[in-house]
């Protein structure tokens, strides 16, 4: 069974998902990412999707009910490295992840996380 | 000679592996990344309702090597003999799930291959065939 290690840094949880998971991998991925968010107060989550090769219409439901989700227990969720046949496939797919902030590299992601939180503090 | 690979599923594990020898056989007679990521997606979704909705989750995947018309393509049956579709052309709308799915998977696929077919009949199992010609 394939493990997705969940790190803390600063105030934001960072996920690194495997090449290719198992359903069963990915709903207890995302019920570890709950229990981790819930027990840090994490206020920004990033999952890095770099290595996932395929994202089909359960994986890809799955990430927008994980941003729902983490949003509720007050934490943004960014998905970054969809790499771009991926991308394009969950579109002729005919999924949308809407309202799933999205971003190019895990650095571009980290730096999204750090920016509300920057403008938080200036306040 | 055309080649072929067979696999069983009957279980969840092996939609994985469905889509990884799907992924490999495509890549094998040299479709584009783009292609490979779309024929691989289509095969998890035709796997997983074989897991979903047949009988013990089990069905058979064929990948074989196709040709026409001088052009080589990949061709993908998944099958199974489970409860089987009373109305193929609802199931296949966009948006129709008789579960609480999205109803993405079958019309879905339909796009992102260049043929699809499905034959199924309450009690006679399901079995669709898609294509996708390289480029
Ligand atoms: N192999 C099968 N055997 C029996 N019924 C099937 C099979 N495949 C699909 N169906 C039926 O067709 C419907 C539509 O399938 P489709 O894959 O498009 O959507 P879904 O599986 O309900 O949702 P999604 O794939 O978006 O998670 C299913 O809800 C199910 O009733
Ligand atoms: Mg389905």
């Amino acid at each position: 069974m394939a493990r997705i290690p969940i790190i803390k840094v600063g105030s934001a949880l960072i996920a690194t998902v495997d090449e290719d998971l198992t359903d069963d991998d990915a709903l207890e991925f995302q019920e570890r990412l709950n229990a981790a968010i819930e027990r840090t107060g994490a206020a920004g989550v990033l999952i890095d999707v770099t290595l996932v090769e395929t994202i089909d219409s359960f994986l890809g439901r799955l990430l927008h009910e994980i941003a729902v989700g983490a949003r509720l227990l007050g934490a943004t969720t960014v998905v970054a490295g969809i790499q771009p046949p991926v991308a394009m496939t969950l579109v002729e797919l005919g999924l949308q992840l809407d309202g799933v902030k999205t971003a190019l590299t895990a650095e571009r992601g980290l730096a999204m996380l750090a920016a509300p939180s920057r403008a938080n503090r200036a306040r | 000679m055309l080649d072929e690979r067979v696999l069983t599923i009957s279980g969840e594990a092996d939609i994985v592996t469905a889509r990884q020898a799907a992924r490999q056989f495509a890549a094998a007679l040299g479709f584009n990344a783009m292609d490979q990521s779309r024929i691989t997606t289509a095969v998890s979704e035709l796997a997983r309702n074989v897991v979903r909705y047949a009988t013990n989750s089990h069905g058979v995947v064929h990948v074989r090597e196709t040709e026409a018309g001088g052009r080589i393509g990949i061709e993908i049956v998944v099958a199974d003999e489970g409860p089987g579709i009373a109305d193929t052309e609802q199931a296949m709308r966009r948006g129709f799930s008789s579960g609480n799915g999205l109803g993405l998977g079958l019309s879905g696929t339909g796009r992102l291959m260049d043929e699809m077919d499905m034959k199924s009949a309450p009690g006679e199992g399901t079995c669709v065939t898609i294509r996708k010609w390289r480029r």
